[in-house]
């Protein structure tokens, strides 16, 4: 079965390929879906641009064993103070995981998607992954159920993925090509040998694109995952799309490789260089025309709780699951009203027209601004913002980039009440780092800035903006690139002058 | 005749489900075989698959405490940074 591929090109919308609400395609992308497949996605924040502002997941850690080595990923996973996919603190049997999942799904009826992605592969621990989902469709049957793969044993497992009723799986295919894939994968565990280099690559290229195939023959959706490692599979990723593309996947998500030596990943230790903001966006426009490119992707952890961009696994560990008192059915009635009303409020600003690009002269150059953002709107303080989002305002008017996280610089007297001084040159230091996270950003949108990171800011070369607190983050994008745009300053001409 | 867990072992679990004589067990602070049930798989494969499997460096020795996996060999990372990052031991 041929799945219908969302486009990010808006259609004839007016206004460009833009939204009113939270960040970028998703909403009008979705709404060339058919209905039954946008009902799949709508409340899923993993699939859904625009559902991630409001319906929360989690992931059990139910999937320790991986039958492949990857460059970006070291097997020592346990760590509580690292946001990265393959990394939890606790690992759980099924039994376990299906506690948790009870008891974050009563406290947070937000959430919607229970998937199993870790910390190794899930389908190479079958009998761990499917009891739960089993456990889990009979005594929650309206969370939805997710499944994360390297592919490997994708084909021998897609009768029993269709079988739970698991109808979001992702696929991570970071390369089509052998001799790619040489690079990123020393080996593979198949057939009962450990098998490496090309060979090995040759093998799990082979596994994912046939499992792939099966999957969208069945008509379960299909997201794949791409690690972006520059030099590795930068111009590869763009044959990467259109071939996955070809085979019925729905959503293509390019992530940055993340390497830090401290991490003792084969890349990490090797300064394998990880993509700049501007690497991974180009390249991210470049398989936009393909197909839909997923672009708010934090990269969670394999054992994350709460809405994507926050983590709340710490309010449910064992210890703290063991002594809540849990009413199940209560829960369920709870969490559909919840979900209804999210799902009437985003079905009423489906219809909102979105900030038009008028009096905007033809030929102005696009302007990227961050906003520290929360519910689609401009909500944070510049010193409290976890991450930025980061839009594009143009001619053709508002697009959500990316997210950046940031160190916070200003934790409040909460954190610094209890006698921890935080020195001088070390709350310096993470303004200079926040800011540099900023680069290439001309304006920052927040609710407030205080007066050293305004004079900071500016020395930057970027300019902060706190006129626009509680507005629709795309409606505040496009006022101030309007403002910006009445100067002159966007046009080719001036911007000759200013290098002249 | 039966091959040993050492310290190294992360508790993945990768070598419980592949084994063939159910030989490995969970244990603190980490997994070990017992000897009394480990083949080192002959007569059922023609590798030992709890070294085949292992995501580990040095994991797993043998009875001469020979690693089946030494250090590079799963990583390829170089000898020399593997000594400067403290992750190289010449014996188990």
């Amino acid at each position: 079965m041929e799945l219908p591929v969302i486009s990010n090109n808006a259609p004839a919308a007016e206004g460009g390929g833009c939204s009113s609400s939270g960040c970028g395609t998703a909403p009008d992308a979705l709404g060339h879906l058919p209905d039954h497949i946008r009902a799949k996605v709508q409340d899923h924040p993993c699939y859904s641009e625009e559902a991630h502002h409001y319906f929360a997941r989690m992931h059990v850690a139910v999937a320790p064993a991986c039958n492949i080595q990857c460059n970006y990923c070291n097997r020592k996973y346990d760590c509580s103070n690292e946001s990265r996919p393959g990394v939890v603190s606790e690992l759980l049997t099924p039994d376990q995981a299906i506690k948790k999942v009870l008891a974050v799904a009563a406290e947070i009826p937000q959430m919607t998607v229970l998937g199993i992605a870790g910390p190794g592969d899930p389908l190479a621990n079958p009998g761990r992954t499917f009891e739960t989902f089993e456990q889990l469709s009979e005594r929650a049957p309206d969370i939805k159920l997710c499944v994360s793969t390297n592919g490997l044993n994708l084909p021998q497992y897609v009768d029993r993925i269709a079988q739970h009723n698991i109808d979001h799986v992702t696929i991570t295919i970071n390369c089509v090509d052998p001799e790619v894939g040489a690079k990123i994968y020393p080996w593979i565990h198949w057939e009962n040998k450990r098998i490496t280099g090309v060979e090995g690559a040759r093998i799990l290229i082979e596994q994912q694109q046939k499992g792939l195939q099966m999957l969208t023959d069945r008509g379960i959706l299909v997201k794949v995952n791409s690690v972006l490692i520059p030099g590795v599979n930068d111009e590869h990723l763009k044959e990467v799309s259109k071939i996955v593309k070809a085979k019925g996947a729905f959503l293509h998500n390019v992530m940055p490789l993340i390497a830090e030596p401290e991490h003792g990943t084969y890349y990490g230790i090797m300064e394998q260089p990880e993509p700049t903001p501007e690497q991974l966006q180009d390249l991210q426009d470049a398989c936009a025309g393909d197909m839909a490119m997923m672009r708010h992707c934090r990269q969670c952890r394999a054992d994350a709780v709460g809405l994507l961009g926050e983590d709340r696994g710490d309010e449910f560990t064992l210890d703290k699951i063991d002594v809540m008192d849990v009413d199940y059915e209560a829960a369920m009635v709870r969490r559909k009203v919840v979900h209804d009303e999210i799902l009437e409020k985003l079905d009423a600003k489906r219809g909102i027209v979105k900030p038009k690009a008028e009096g905007i002269p033809e030929g102005s150059r696009p302007v990227l601004m961050a906003v520290a953002g929360k519910n689609g709107v401009v909500a944070e303080h510049f010193g409290h913002a976890k991450e930025f989002l980061i839009y594009e305002a143009s001619p053709e008017g508002v697009r959500f980039i990316s997210h950046r996280k940031t160190e916070l610089y200003c934790g409040g007297m909460d954190s610094c009440g209890d006698g921890d001084v935080v020195e001088a040159g070390a709350t310096e230091s993470l303004l200079d780092r926040n800011i540099r996270v900023l680069e290439g950003c001309e304006v920052v949108l927040c609710s407030k800035v205080g007066y050293e990171p305004w004079a900071k800011l500016e020395a930057a070369g970027i300019a902060p903006n706190g006129e626009h607190a509680m507005e629709p983050i795309e409606d505040a994008v496009m006022a101030v690139y309007k403002e910006i745009a009445a100067t002159g300053k966007l046009l080719p001409a001036a911007e000759s002058l200013k290098v002249a | 005749m039966a091959l040993q867990i050492t310290q190294s072992c992360v508790n993945c679990w990768a070598c419980v489900d592949v084994c063939p004589n159910d030989a490995i067990y969970q244990e603190t602070p980490h997994f070990l075989i017992d000897d009394g049930k480990c083949t080192e798989c002959l007569g059922d494969h023609s590798v030992p698959q709890c070294a085949a499997i292992c995501p580990i460096e040095m994991a797993i020795v043998n009875e001469l405490g020979e690693f089946l996996n030494p250090p590079g060999s799963l990583t390829g990372i170089p000898i020399e940074k593997l000594k400067e990052f403290g992750l190289w031991r010449e014996a188990a």
